[in-house]
């Protein structure tokens, strides 16, 4: 599966994750700058925020209840808001696009 | 001739220090060394989903040991770091191999401490740090053993939810009068005590330890009071000694943990130090300190890598916690430490509220049971140090919105 991160100067990350790995255990094992990941994927810190694009909202779907808590909190919320640990990377999500904030924190 | 780091210490500040090494663009050769054999992983789950057996080995690693490869990353694992030659910029392997460094980095985390009593070492007697540490505890975790737990801090509440829900008989020991008594106020203490005692804790405050008696294994815990509690296993955890015996040995200047500033920097300028083993400077605290947690651990090694690379950024963040027990998700941010005012906004009955802890008015920490946001918006406020009215605080027909900004 083939993702695309990109930060806001438009640099362009492009990494390959394996199905079943989260979009933010991809963004940290690729080094891609600007994605905490802070709690380990425990949906509890909201430090890997990220704007899905707008193309692929429907297939990243919309963020459970806790996940819509936490992310009430961050900086730059969007309607394409999403925490990166809770999107897992399935067939139907090669490809995926999301973009990042200017900051996590 | 490339530089080289060593990071000695392959846990999560190690493993985070070395990929933000190359995330800032360091060229050089990253030698990451760990004295167990797994490649680094996430201990938090180690006293939730692992010891309850609903989270696999694998899904601990932070990254699969492939990915060290492909950042040119050597892992080297099962192998301890025997001493320090700052003269000559070499580490020493239990292997006798000695390994050449031009900036060294320390991040050896801490262990148990250990109950000092005999029979503290019998094979039914357990910590909670290590991966083989769960193991061999997770063998003897059973349904129907009586399971009495020394220390009422997170690991030891933890412990115990997990050994509720594996319907264990579960006892817990705690020596001062309320449980997390280091780590929050009398209210949330209360709290946890009505919540462990209603899910079938039998909870003994104030009660400490006098000995462990038995054949080969402990048979019985022995409180000071003379009441004897009978034990088939009994988990230890009374707080975390910081691995600081390789900084000492080398000459570096140690107090409860490696002594660092802001900048991760030890007193030596060519050995920077990260996570639980340090003592250091927090830029938004304005004192020291030495926190157990990942999120420090995380972002001191992320400070020391900069250093490394010779870039300033301050170690300055709001200090903040999780705990998981029962279908509890327990946040707190900043160090109530020092309080003069609690406000409770929501309900301790519904497990729904925020504990703001105020300080002269300002809002020091918060910590939150079932509220995220409020965690998110409790994590703002504590970073602005903002001053809020308390009645607004305490009233839930005031959006915590409109007070966080």
């Amino acid at each position: 599966m083939q993702l695309t991160f990109i930060d806001r100067s438009e640099q362009r990350y492009v990494v390959v994750a394996d199905r079943g790995m989260s979009v933010m255990q991809a963004a940290v094992e690729n080094l891609v700058p600007g994605i905490l990941g802070d709690c380990g994927g425990a949906c509890a810190c909201a430090t890997c925020h990220v704007h899905v694009d707008p193309e692929w909202m429907d297939l990243a779907g919309p963020p459970s209840e806790i996940e819509a808590q936490l992310l009430d909190g961050v900086l730059d919320l969007r309607p394409t808001s999403r925490l990166a640990c809770q999107i897992v990377v399935n067939d139907s999500l090669d490809g995926l696009v999301v973009h990042l904030p200017e900051s996590q924190i | 001739m490339s530089t080289v780091t060593v990071i000695v210490g392959a846990g999560q500040a190690g493993c985070d220090l070395a990929t933000a090494l190359r995330q800032h663009g360091y060229a050089g050769r990253i030698v990451l060394i760990g004295e167990e054999d797994a490649p680094p992983y996430r201990r938090p789950p180690l006293s939730k989903t692992y010891l309850s057996g609903d989270t696999a080995e694998e899904a601990l690693y932070i990254r699969p040991r492939a990915a060290y490869d492909k950042q040119d990353i050597e892992l080297r694992t099962g192998v301890r770091v025997t001493a320090i030659d700052r003269a000559a910029h070499t580490v020493t392997l239990g292997n006798d191999e000695s390994i050449r460094y031009d900036k060294l980095a320390l991040t050896t985390g801490g262990r148990p401490r250990r109950l000092p009593l005999a029979g503290a070492d019998k094979p039914n007697v357990h910590y909670v740090r290590t991966l083989a540490d769960i193991n061999r505890l997770r063998e003897q975790f059973r349904p129907g053993r009586r399971l009495v737990i020394i220390g009422g801090g997170y690991i030891g509440l933890e412990a115990a939810s997990v050994g509720i829900k594996k319907e264990l008989q579960v006892t817990l020991v705690e020596a001062l009068p309320r449980l997390l008594a280091r780590v929050t106020g009398p209210e949330l203490s209360g709290y946890y005590d009505g919540v462990h005692r209603r899910h079938g804790v039998d909870i003994r405050l104030g009660a400490g330890v006098e000995a462990l008696e038995g054949g080969e294994r402990v048979e019985s815990v022995v409180l000071q009071d003379g009441t004897r509690l009978p034990a088939d296993l009994v988990i230890v955890g009374i707080g975390l000694v910081p691995n600081t015996e390789l900084a000492e040995q080398a000459g570096l200047e140690v107090d409860n943990g490696i002594v660092v500033d802001l900048y991760a920097q030890t007193s030596d300028p060519d050995i920077v130090a990260a996570g639980d083993c340090t003592n250091h400077d927090n830029g938004f605290l304005g004192r020291r300190v030495r926190l157990e947690s990942v999120p420090n651990a995380s972002e001191q090694a992320r400070v020391a890598a900069a250093s490394i690379c010779g870039k300033r950024v301050p170690h300055a963040g709001v200090p903040w916690f999780w705990s998981d027990q029962y279908d509890l998700k327990l946040q707190m941010v900043g160090l109530s430490q020092g309080h003069d005012r609690v406000v409770i906004r929501g309900s301790m009955e519904a497990d729904s509220f925020a504990a703001f802890y105020l300080k002269d008015g300002v809002v020091i920490a918060v910590d939150t049971v079932n509220r995220p946001q409020d965690f998110m918006l409790g994590k703002k406020m504590v970073a602005a140090r903002l001053v809020v009215d308390p009645a607004a605080l305490a009233d839930e027909s005031v959006a915590l919105k409109s007070l966080a900004a």
